[in-house]
C-alpha cells in the first residue's frame, strides 16, 4: 500500500503569540517549530496502516528549507520517503498551496499506481484555512472527507469515522481516497533511538513548486483584545481549601 | 442580487452556528442592498426551515434530489455549486462548523475561487476586493485578509464570533425548491451509518470542569481530580501534555485541537496555560488555577488562584467539600 501524508511546519508558541514588526508573520525568533498535532496523528496513522498492511509512507511538505526538520522527524517515527517543496515567502494562500501540492502528488504518482490514501490534517494549526485537502482532492478527482477519527482499510475501500455530537458518522469510500485527520485518532509514538539514526540518513527530495497565486492576501496579523483580570489569590497550599470551597459555594456549584 | 447562506443542519436539527451565519449574512446583505437567502440541503430540510426566516432569510432554497439523503460533503458541495451557477449571488457563506467549512471548501474548489474561513467581520465597500478579519490559531490570533476576486465571494463565519439576532419580520420566508443534477459519484462520501454513543454530561456542556496538566504527574494521580469532579457534578478535562503521555483519552483534552469548554468554573490544576490550551478554556465564566508557579500564565489569566502543590491542595479541598456536605 502507498500512502502520502501532507504536513506543514508551524511555530510552537507558548503563553502568547508575538507578531513581527511588519505584522506579516508570527515572531518565531525564540520559538521551536513543530508539525501540527492533526498532521502528526495523520502521519502516525499512515505508519500504522503500512505496518499492518505492508507498503510505504511518503511525507510531503511545502515550506522553508528548515521544514526538512519536520521531514526528518517523520523519518524518525517510521515514514519512508520525503519531499520538500521549498518556498521563501511566508505562508502561501491556501489556493496556491493546494495547486503546488496537487502538482507534486501528480509528479510522485507518475508512472505508478496512485497513492491508496492521501492524508491531510483537518486544518493547519496556524492559518487554519480548512480547504487545502479538499482542493487537492477535487483537482485529483478523489473522494475526500475531513475530520476523521478512525480508519479501517478494506479491499479497495476505506471506512472512515467522523465524530459528531454524541457519536460518530461512518463513511465508506473507494480508494484511492483522501482524508483529513483529527488529533485523537491515535497516540503518536515517540521516535526510538533506531528511528533517530535512520532520520539522519533519510534522503529528502527537494522539488521547486509550481503554483498560481490565489485570491486571498494577508494584510496584517494582530492579537485579539485580551481581558486583563486581577487574579485573586485565595491562599497558599492546603490552607487555601476553605477559601476555595467558599468560592465553589458562592458560584453555586456545590 | 443576493447573499446566499448555507444553513448547516443534521437531519433537520439546525446547527446553532447557522443562525449566527444568517445574522452575519443578513447584515452583509443590508450593507450591499441585496436580499439574503438561506439554503437547506438534504434529509430533514423541511424541519430545519421553520426558524430560518425569523433570522433574516428573505427566501429559502430547498435543495431536493433522490441522492440527497444523509449528509455528504461532495453531494452538498455540488448542489451548492449548481445553485450558485443558477442564481449568481454576490457572496456565499456558511457557519464555520465542521460541515460548513467542508461544504464551502468543496464549492470554492469546484469554482476555483478563493475561500476565506472563519471570518469575524467583513468590509464589502470595494466590490472587487473585500477586507475581512478572520480567526487563526484556533482564536489566539487574528488576520486581516484581502479577498480579491471578480467571482462570487466565498467565506465562513467563525462560530461564536457574533451573536445570532432575530429580526422583527413576521413573514414566513418564501420557500423555493431547487433540484440539482447529481452524478452517482457524489454518493461515495455520503454518511452510510451512524453510531450513537450515549453519554451523560459532556466536557463541552458541563458546568464544572476539573482540569489536570503535566503537573498531575501520572494517570493514577488523576483519582483525586475525578473525585472532586464527581462531588461537584462535573467532569475531568486535561491538557495536551496529559493526552500525549497517555494519562487520559483525547476526548478529555481542552484546547485548540481538543474541546472548547464554557463551564461556570474551570479548575486548572498543574496547567501552565499555553495559548493553545487557553483558547479552549477562555470561555469559562470563572477560572481557578492551582499551580506551584505563581508566574504561570494560567495563574496570571485566571480570576482566582491557589499557589501550591496540587497533590496537597486537592485532597484538602475534597476534605472541606465533604465536611460541608455532611
Ligand atoms: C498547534 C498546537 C496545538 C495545540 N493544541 C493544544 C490543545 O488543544 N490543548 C492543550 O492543552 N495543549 C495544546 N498544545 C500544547 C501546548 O502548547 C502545551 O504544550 C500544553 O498545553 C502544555 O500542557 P501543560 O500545561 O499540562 O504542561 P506544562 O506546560 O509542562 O505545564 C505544567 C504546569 O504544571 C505546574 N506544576 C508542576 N507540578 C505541579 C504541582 N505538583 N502542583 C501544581 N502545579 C504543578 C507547573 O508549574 C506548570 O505550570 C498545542 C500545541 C500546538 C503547537
Ligand atoms: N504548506 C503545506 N505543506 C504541506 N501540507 C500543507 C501545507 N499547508 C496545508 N497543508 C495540509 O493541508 C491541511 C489543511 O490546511 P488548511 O487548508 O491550511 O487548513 C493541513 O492540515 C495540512 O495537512
Amino acid at each position: 500500500m502507498r500512502l502520502l501524508v501532507c504536513v506543514k511546519r508551524v511555530p510552537a508558541p507558548g503563553a502568547r503569540i508575538n507578531i513581527t514588526a511588519d505584522e506579516q508573520d508570527v515572531d518565531a525568533a525564540h520559538l521551536g517549530f513543530t508539525t501540527s498535532p492533526h498532521e502528526e496523528c495523520a502521519l502516525e496513522e499512515a505508519v500504522q496502516i503500512v505496518e499492518n498492511h505492508g507498503g510505504e509512507v511518503t511525507v510531503l511538505t511545502l515550506g522553508p528549507a528548515e521544514a526538512e526538520e519536520q521531514l526528518r522527524y517523520a523519518a524518525s517515527v517510521g515514514a519512508h520517503h520525503f519531499v520538500l517543496l521549498p518556498v521563501v515567502e511566508a505562508d502561501w494562500d491556501p489556493q496556491r498551496t493546494a495547486s503546488a501540492l496537487t502538482k507534486a502528488v501528480q509528479d510522485l504518482e507518475e508512472g505508478s499506481e496512485p497513492f491508496d490514501l492521501v492524508l491531510f490534517g483537518n486544518e493547519s494549526a496556524d492559518s487554519g484555512g480548512f480547504q487545502v485537502g479538499v482542493r487537492v482532492a477535487q483537482a485529483l478527482s478523489r473522494p475526500m472527507v475531513n475530520g476523521i477519527k478512525g480508519i479501517e482499510m478494506g479491499e479497495g475501500t476505506v471506512t472512515a469515522r467522523r465524530e459528531m455530537d454524541g457519536g460518530f458518522e461512518v463513511y465508506k469510500m473507494p480508494t484511492p481516497a483522501i482524508l483529513g485527520i483529527k488529533e485523537g485518532i491515535n497516540l503518536p509514538r515517540y521516535p526510538t533511538m533506531k528511528g533517530r539514526l535512520a532520520s539522519k540518513k533519510a534522503e529528502v527530495e527537494v522539488t521547486e513548486p509550481t503554483s498560481e497565486q490565489g485570491g486571498q492576501t494577508r494584510v496584517r496579523l494582530h492579537r485579539p483584545e485580551e481581558k486583563v483580570s486581577e487574579t485573586v489569590i485565595l491562599g497558599k497550599g492546603p490552607e487555601a481549601a476553605p477559601a476555595v470551597v467558599d468560592l465553589l459555594q458562592e458560584l453555586g456549584v456545590l | 442580487m443576493s447573499v446566499l447562506v448555507l444553513c448547516d443542519h443534521d437531519r433537520g436539527i439546525l446547527a446553532e452556528a447557522s443562525l449566527e451565519a444568517l445574522t452575519f449574512g443578513r447584515r452583509l446583505a443590508n450593507d450591499l442592498g441585496v436580499t439574503c437567502n438561506g439554503v437547506l440541503i438534504g434529509e430533514g430540510a423541511d424541519d430545519a426551515s421553520t426558524s430560518i426566516a425569523s433570522y433574516g432569510a428573505d427566501s429559502i432554497y430547498m435543495v431536493e434530489h433522490s441522492l440527497l439523503t444523509d449528509y455528504g460533503p461532495a453531494a452538498w458541495g455540488e448542489s451548492l455549486v449548481q445553485l450558485v451557477n443558477e442564481t449568481s449571488p454576490i457572496a456565499v457563506l456558511a457557519c464555520g462548523t465542521d460541515r460548513g467549512n467542508e461544504v464551502i471548501a468543496h464549492l470554492a474548489a469546484t469554482l476555483d475561487a478563493p475561500f476565506v474561513a472563519n471570518c469575524l467581520t467583513v468590509d464589502a465597500g470595494n466590490p472587487s476586493s473585500w477586507l475581512m478579519t478572520r480567526v487563526q490559531w484556533g482564536g489566539s490570533l487574528l488576520e486581516d485578509s484581502e479577498l480579491s476576486t471578480d467571482q462570487v465571494k466565498i467565506l465562513t463565519v467563525a462560530h461564536h464570533g457574533i451573536e445570532a439576532e432575530q429580526t422583527n419580520s413576521s413573514s414566513p420566508g418564501q420557500k423555493e425548491s431547487f433540484t440539482p443534477e447529481l452524478e452517482e459519484s457524489v454518493t461515495q462520501t455520503i454518511v452510510t451509518d451512524r453510531v450513537v454513543l450515549t453519554q451523560g454530561i459532556t466536557l463541552s456542556t458541563s458546568p464544572v470542569v476539573v482540569g489536570g496538566g503535566r503537573g498531575v504527574g501520572s494517570a493514577e494521580a488523576f483519582a483525586p481530580l475525578e473525585e472532586l469532579a464527581e462531588e461537584l457534578n462535573g467532569v475531568v478535562g486535561c491538557s495536551r501534555a496529559v493526552t500525549n503521555n497517555g494519562w487520559r483519552p483525547h476526548s478529555d483534552q481542552v484546547g485548540q485541537t481538543g474541546t472548547r469548554i464554557a463551564p461556570q468554573i474551570y479548575i486548572a490544576n498543574g496547567i501552565s496555560g499555553a495559548i493553545q490550551h487557553w483558547v479552549g478554556a477562555m470561555a469559562a465564566k470563572n477560572i481557578l488555577a492551582i499551580n506551584i508557579d505563581p508566574e504561570a500564565n494560567m495563574v496570571a489569566k485566571a480570576g482566582y488562584a491557589v499557589i501550591g502543590d496540587l497533590h496537597q491542595v486537592i485532597p484538602a479541598v475534597l476534605e472541606e467539600v465533604k465536611r460541608r456536605k455532611s
